[in-house]
């Protein structure tokens, strides 16, 4: 054979979803140069996890977390992708594809992964802005957008995806309503007896449910305002969801006169009526099934990837299916039938309401055909493998329904799976369909000596994340049992250095300016980027207070117009009302300047404070001013830094109170007010153990007590709740400032950038810094007098200084022309 | 074709270095960014990201590039285009310096959006 190699053949692939692209993976691995691959898709992404879109409502993941295949992926292999752009027609006879923008692309051989579409059902109002499918990203972002600035949906489907829709829209504060036309919930997957379970659960989380709910109509004339039913029930609602179903995309497919049924008509070996176009996923029909679930759909791409460059053995046999719901807290599992069939099956129930438990397994002929689990999910692996491997599981009959553990315990049931014993083909991650062979690949080829290395090379554990365990146990396996993480990450992908060490070269070899710093460690670029940037900026001003000069260029926007800016580029004003005292002459100025400025929000915030919304960035020195006349300074609700000292009324007023809470909050942020922290700073004092300030979620609280004051540090409630760690018990104020201010300066000083107080606190342990805080006398003391060294720089109100005229280039437009 | 015209804008130095100013157009076309990189050079994009439509000009910039202050899509200023792995583009505007004086060349834009469904 010569060196010559002949033109490539031209694969052009339909649809850039999951389907799709794990084709093309799986044909890449067998056969890397077979093709010139060009990829079209309708969507303007690069292919995500679509499963993972219920994760993005619900704030779990962001949408960059879900991405499988990154721009980069495509370049790598030499793949054109031509996203945003849906195909408008096949010409089987000329062998081209059409794309919308005009252009023809030419093929030898076609993958329709075109996936499928919402199903509405034939209702008015279906066309109302406010009504959306839940499907791709933009139905997300769109659902985000709702959630932040309305109050009620409806979601008309209490199916799989309906009830994850129903949660995230929960999660983001609105109050949610679902109509199912069944009269239990998911009722593909669950038998009564679980769909009853869940929906109890559902109903305690505030999830309002109409069962035997058939929707009529959408009402609203300019939006969607509410759903009818048919028995005459009326919902309101600003946002409505449908998640019914979906229906296989075959447009396409039956305008080029292939066969189609429900979906496009694929046979064993994955190709079409036509034998030079295959179909995998959502859109195919297959033994008279049609798609919606990941693990055929897997199955579906290794073979049609093993069929295209030229497996001829290759065939698609559906393997058995499971379903878990991504509702944080509750556990859902099921695979196969969901009953007896007739009475020749089998069923065992476990059924314990009270704790919300119940397991079913369905046997035929001494095997497991299905299961039912809710409550405790554990053994639904187990119960899939014992399907999959027909397991006789007659000699453990009566210990099957308590799980694998008191099976095995009983001596009855095969032993568990030694990681070293499995086989590479057996699947760890059934998200992402990775076998225990590519995890080890992975690990022994590339190095990878980190979880998140294994998750960023093989994707396994990065979805669901439930088989974090076993590939923690290849790891620990395959490296001897050290598990390796980096104690100080990276700050960007300008560095290699981590934060620790920036700050210490920063002290150790006194570089005084981010240039410096940048030349000193051998940045990788000239500029730094908007993660580093700000970070340097950060620990220039920490280390050197009295001589840093601040770079504006290199503060996120917010900090740099000292004001919040909003989703729409207008920005937000929230003045300081110390220790959340304000008085009739500082609302009087707040009142007046929202109504000349013409405020359109104002909104009392969670710090007991006043926000006015949607101001131009040009009005803003010009409210600041009249503000100001008032007394009124920045509140810094914007900063990296301190905001709030939240105060309940005290013993002045509340007949609880123990000590003088408002007056020592306002003393708190007298003292701490203008401080730059690694993130922002939330504190608050109660009057008494009741706790009305809500001290035990604060990065700092005081609670006031008989005795003195308990102070605790590193509370947090945000995404993740996390409640404070007692510090220490003192008997004054004073006290209670000394070690405030030593607190706030140990995290200025040894935190990571954009690292809050509670995971920082979780990081160090609460020891460290009970040693650095209550036991060293004179650490607590140089620590709290560094505080208020650099304070002295940093009390200047900035909003009077840009009210004066200050950086005014950033408040004016450059020009306003035609 | 209409021949191109050239509008003066400002002058390099009413722009910070590794800054933005904004220029507004009162007749309801989108408002655009007007950069200056760390070395003098001028680019023009229309003041809005492709992903969300956040304001560029208020983001940090970074070699030939921006970040977006809403949520962190990085666009480069030559080509408007995303950086990997988001995809997306946002419309540039010409620009030049004649000496110290910038002048755009002014483009009109618009967008849409819909939404399918399939019929149950």
């Amino acid at each position: 054979m010569g060196n010559i190699r002949p033109c490539r053949e031209r694969l052009v692939v339909i649809g850039n979803g999951m389907a799709g692209m794990r084709t093309v993976e799986e044909l890449l691995a067998c056969a890397p140069d077979r093709y010139a691959i060009t990829v079209v898709g309708a969507e303007p992404h690069p292919n995500y996890n679509r499963i993972l879109l219920s994760s993005v409502l619900a704030g779990e993941k962001t949408v960059d977390e879900i991405v499988i295949n990154p721009a980069d992926w495509y370049d790598e292999h030499s793949i054109r992708l031509i996203a945003g752009q849906p195909v408008d027609a096949i010409d089987r006879a000329a062998k081209t594809v059409t794309v919308a923008g005009g252009e023809t692309v030419p093929y030898d051989k076609l993958l329709l992964a075109t996936g499928s579409k919402p199903l509405a059902p034939p209702i008015p109002g279906l066309g109302l802005p406010g009504v959306r499918a839940f499907r791709d990203i933009t139905d997300v972002e769109t659902m985000i957008d709702a959630a932040a600035t309305q109050r009620r949906a409806v979601v008309i489907g209490g199916g799989l995806l309906g009830l994850e829709a129903a949660w995230g829209l929960k999660r983001r504060g609105m109050s949610v309503a679902v109509v199912h036309l069944m009269p239990s919930l998911m009722e593909r997957q669950l038998d009564a007896a679980a769909g009853e379970l869940l929906q109890r659960d559902l109903d305690a989380r505030g999830i309002a449910f109409f069962t035997n709910g058939q929707t009529e109509e959408i009402l609203g004339t300019d939006k969607a305002e509410g759903v009818v039913l048919a028995d005459g029930r009326e919902i309101p609602a600003d946002l409505v969801v449908l998640a019914i179903g979906i229906r296989p995309n075959i447009d396409l497919a039956r305008a080029a006169k292939l066969d189609v049924n429900r979906g496009i008509l694929v046979g064993d070996d994955m190709a079409t009526s036509d034998a030079e176009i295959y179909a995998v996923g959502e859109c195919i029909e297959h033994n008279g099934q049609v798609f919606g679930l990941v693990a055929p759909i897997w199955e579906q791409a290794r073979v049609c990837g093993a069929r295209l460059v030229g497996n001829n053995v290759a065939v698609y046999v559906p393997p058995p299916v499971y379903t878990s719901l991504k509702i944080t807290g509750i556990d859902v599992f099921s695979a196969g039938a969901l009953g007896a069939a007739d009475d020749s099956d089998d069923e065992i129930t476990l059924h314990d309401a009270k704790r919300g438990v119940y397991k079913k397994v369905v046997l035929r002929d001494g095997k497991v055909v299905g299961t039912v689990l809710y409550g405790n999910v554990a053994d639904g692996p187990w119960y899939v493998r014992l399907m999959r491997d027909k397991t006789d599981v007659s000699p453990f009959r009566d210990q099957l329904v308590f799980g694998r553990a008191f099976a095995e315990q009983a001596g009855l049931a095969p032993p568990p799976v030694d990681i070293s014993a499995m086989a590479d083909t057996e699947q760890i991650c059934g998200c992402n369909g990775v076998s225990k062979g590519t995890i080890c690949r992975a690990i022994l080829d590339k190095d990878l000596q980190t979880l998140d290395a294994v998750r960023a090379h093989t994707k396994a554990s990065s979805s669901c994340g439930s088989c974090t365990g076993s590939v923690e146990a290849i790891l620990a396996h395959l490296r001897g049992g050290a598990v390796v993480r980096r104690e100080d990450p990276p700050l960007c992908k300008c560095t290699e250095h981590g934060h620790d060490a920036v700050r210490r070269a920063i002290l150790e070899q006194k570089l005084k300016t981010i240039a410096e710093t940048r030349t000193a460690l051998s940045w990788k670029t000239a500029d730094g980027c908007q993660k580093c940037r700000p970070a340097l900026n950060y620990f220039l001003l920490c280390a050197w207070p009295d001589t840093y000069l601040d770079d504006p260029q290199s503060r996120f926007i917010n900090e740099r117009a000292h004001a919040n800016i909003q989703k729409d580029g207008t920005f937000s004003v929230v003045p300081r009302m110390w220790g959340g005292l304000t008085n009739p002459r500082e609302l009087r100025a707040i009142a007046d300047a929202a109504e000349k400025y013409g405020v359109p929000t104002v909104k009392v915030t969670g710090g007991q404070r006043i926000d006015m919304l949607g101001l131009k960035k040009e009005q803003l020195p010009a409210i600041w001013a009249d503000l100001n006349d008032a007394g009124l300074v920045s509140g810094h609700a914007y900063a990296k830094g301190l905001r709030t000292v939240k105060t309940c009324v005290g013993k002045e007023w509340c007949r609880f109170g123990t000590q003088d809470s408002t007056g020592l909050g306002v003393k708190i942020e007298k003292m701490c007010w203008g401080s730059w922290t690694p993130h922002k700073v939330k504190l608050a004092v109660s009057g008494c153990p009741r706790n009305c300030a809500e001290a035990t979620i604060k990065d700092i609280g005081v609670v006031c007590v008989e005795a003195g004051y308990d102070v605790v540090v590193g509370g947090n409630g945000g995404v993740e709740v996390r409640v404070t760690d007692q510090l220490v018990r003192l008997a004054s104020e004073a006290e209670v400032l000394e070690h405030v201010g030593a607190f706030l300066q140990l995290y200025r000083e040894e935190a990571r950038y954009l690292e809050r107080t509670a995971p920082w606190v979780a990081r160090v342990g609460i020891d460290y810094v009970r040693r650095r805080i209550v036991e060293d006398h004179d650490g607590r003391r140089a620590l709290h007098d560094r505080f208020l060294f650099s304070q002295r720089f940093v009390q200047i109100d900035p909003w009077a200084q840009r009210a004066g005229g200050a950086a005014a280039h950033e408040y004016r437009v450059l020009a306003e022309v035609e | 074709m209409p021949t191109k015209s050239w509008v003066e804008v400002g002058r390099l130095d009413d722009i910070p270095r590794r800054g933005a100013r904004r220029v507004t157009r009162p007749g309801g076309s989108l408002p655009i960014a007007v950069f200056r990189t760390a070395n003098d050079e001028i680019f023009a994009l229309v003041d809005r990201c492709p992903h969300r439509g956040g304001p560029l000009s208020e983001g940090i910039v970074q070699g030939r590039a921006v970040a977006c202050p809403l949520h962190g899509w990085v666009i480069e200023l030559d080509s408007g285009r995303a950086e990997a792995p988001d995809l997306g583009c946002t419309q540039t505007v010409e620009v030049r310096l004649s000496g110290n004086r910038i002048l755009l060349s002014l483009p009109r834009i618009e967008a849409a959006a819909g939404l399918q469904w399939a019929a149950a």
